[in-house]
Formats: C-alpha cells, sequence, structure tokens
C-alpha cells in the first residue's frame, strides 16, 4: 500500500521536468507521446505504489500543478 | 489520506504565462502562501513590476497594482503610507528593481518604508527577449554581449542584497534561491521572515530570489538549475545580510 498519492493537474502541467529530477523514488516521468490540449507532455506518475508523498514535486512545481496525499 | 500540499489559495485560478520551468512560478507560489499562511491575505496590496512578472496581478489572489518600470517602491511607498493597515509588497525582477529601479530601491530602503519587495533575480532581462542586465555574470552570454560580459566594458555584476543591507532603514535583507526543494523551503522562510518585518513596523524587507530563466539562458529547466547552482550562486552567496532581531 502506498504512503502517498501525487495526481497532477494536465491544464496546469508544462511539462518542464523539474519534478522529474526532484523525486526520491524517481517515480515521475514525461508523457512524451501524448499532447495536452495547451500543447505540452505533462508529466506522471509511473509507480503510484512507491510514493511516500513527500511533497517534493510539488514543492518544485512552478505551476502549481501538482496535489498530494499522504496517510 | 489527508492533503499535504495543494494549490495555494493566495494564487488565483488563472494558469500564468510563463515559460515551462521558470522559476517565477515558485516564487509566486512561496509569496502566496506565506501571505495565506500569516493570515493577511485580505489586507494585501501587491505592487507588480514590468519585465516577466508584469501580469502577476492576474495571478496573486490579493489587491494588485501595475507600477511603471522600477517605479514599484514608489507606488508601495504611497499605498502604504495612505493606508498603513494594509500589507504592502512589491515583486519585482532584476531588470526593474537594479536597473531602471536602483535609485528607487536605495530610496525605499532609505526612508525605511513598512513595505516588503520580493527581487527576483535572474541575470537577465526575460521579457524584452534576453538581454544584458546588471546582475548578468562577466562571461555570461546575451543577445547584447553575445560574446559573454566583459567587467572592462560592463563592470562586475550588481550585488543588491549587500548594498542594500549597508542601510539604515533596511532591517530584514536576505538572498535565497529556489533550485531545490530545500532551498525553496529555506527561501519561504526568509519571506515569512520577511513580511513580518513589515507587520511589527520594523522598517524595509527586502528578499533576493536567486532564479533561473531557461529560454533566454537557452537551456533546459534542469540544465538552467544547474547552471544557476554552479555559476549564479557562487558570485550571488545566499544567506540572510541583515536581520533587525539580531542588531
Amino acid at each position: 500500500m502506498a504512503k502517498g498519492k501525487t495526481t497532477f493537474d494536465e491544464l496546469l502541467c508544462k511539462g518542464c521536468g523539474l519534478c522529474v529530477e526532484v523525486c526520491p523514488q524517481k517515480i515521475i516521468a514525461i508523457k512524451k507521446d501524448y499532447v495536452t490540449s495547451k500543447g505540452y507532455h505533462p508529466a506522471y506518475v509511473t509507480d503510484s505504489e512507491k510514493c511516500t508523498g513527500c511533497a517534493n514535486c510539488a514543492i518544485m512545481c512552478p505551476d502549481s500543478a501538482i496535489t498530494v496525499e499522504r496517510d | 489520506m489527508s492533503v499535504v500540499y495543494q494549490k495555494s489559495r493566495g494564487l488565483t485560478d488563472v494558469s500564468t504565462h510563463y515559460c515551462p520551468g521558470c522559476t517565477h512560478g515558485i516564487i509566486h507560489k512561496l509569496v502566496a502562501e506565506c501571505l495565506v499562511e500569516l493570515d493577511i491575505l485580505e489586507k494585501s496590496i501587491g505592487v507588480a513590476p514590468v519585465g516577466c512578472a508584469v501580469l502577476a496581478y492576474d495571478y496573486f489572489n490579493c489587491d494588485m497594482q501595475e507600477a511603471a518600470h522600477g517605479r514599484a517602491p514608489a507606488v508601495g511607498t504611497g499605498i502604504k503610507r495612505v493606508q498603513p493597515d494594509k500589507f504592502v509588497f512589491t515583486y519585482q525582477g532584476d531588470g526593474d528593481l537594479a536597473s531602471i529601479g536602483s535609485n528607487e530601491i536605495v530610496q525605499v530602503a532609505h526612508r525605511g518604508e513598512k513595505i516588503s519587495t520580493i527581487f527576483v533575480n535572474n541575470a537577465i532581462y526575460g521579457m524584452t527577449g534576453g538581454q544584458m542586465a546588471p546582475t548578468t555574470l562577466i562571461g555570461q552570454k546575451t543577445t547584447t554581449c553575445q560574446d559573454g560580459r566583459k567587467e572592462e566594458l560592463a563592470g562586475k555584476p550588481i550585488k543588491i542584497s549587500e548594498m542594500l543591507a549597508t542601510i539604515d532603514g533596511a532591517k530584514y535583507i536576505a538572498r535565497v534561491s529556489v533550485d531545490s526543494p530545500a532551498h525553496i523551503r529555506q527561501a519561504k522562510k526568509a519571506i515569512m521572515r520577511a513580511f513580518q518585518t513589515q507587520l511589527e513596523g520594523k522598517g524595509f524587507s527586502l528578499v533576493e530570489v536567486i532564479s533561473s530563466c531557461p529560454t533566454n539562458w537557452g537551456k533546459s529547466p534542469v540544465e538552467a538549475l544547474n547552471w544557476l547552482r554552479d555559476n549564479m550562486i557562487p558570485y550571488y552567496p545566499l544567506g540572510v545580510y541583515k536581520d533587525w532581531e539580531a542588531e
């Protein structure tokens, strides 16, 4: 059971990749085969089971696109 | 599960116009979070600059006023003197504050105006297309110094925090960075402290935030933060340059 849950708001994400870089679990990636209505490749969680809810990604996100929940 | 991080209500629902990976968004979040946590959002009036953050008035969920280039400290002074019970902050970039507005920022500090300034230093003019700023590093290439800034032509980059810390009316001066989650947490503490300086009526406060400009630096957002860490922080050391409580 994952300790944390990370949700991305696709309409706010600009695919900058700063969250990918700071995730200690290395479970965030950029969806290269998908384009949002704004024309960006958005970030997503590759393995939600490993999320600890540390919120590093959300703290780093310049577009406030990430919501983090934790047990 | 409970929510541990979400978009601050100190920001509007508008999606920003900033380039992907621009750290203005991070700094906006920190300011908004501090206004909410200090419970002063409803009595805050922000002053937006000219530069990339010119549209900041659309993003902060409080009253905002746009100022002429570099004149945010004068506008902030007027607002604070007419409405001393309000919380007043200016949000300015390095092209705005350190160049055309350098006299304004020195005078506002000298007068000890009870306003707070967020000074975003990314060592370049962003909105106008990447020209050399007073804060551009020696050797850094911009559209107006294509072989890199030369000291013999343009002098050394101006260190605003060190300069303002020598002024009596300035009561809290700190330089922070937003290149990592740890530095972002420190930056938030500094902004909190600056805002408390105003709330306690001590005098002028300023937080210089070392920031990136991936687009005009010609780097990816991640590369830009690495460059910031390797080049900007050594020249612009982080830390608290003045704190009224320590005096």
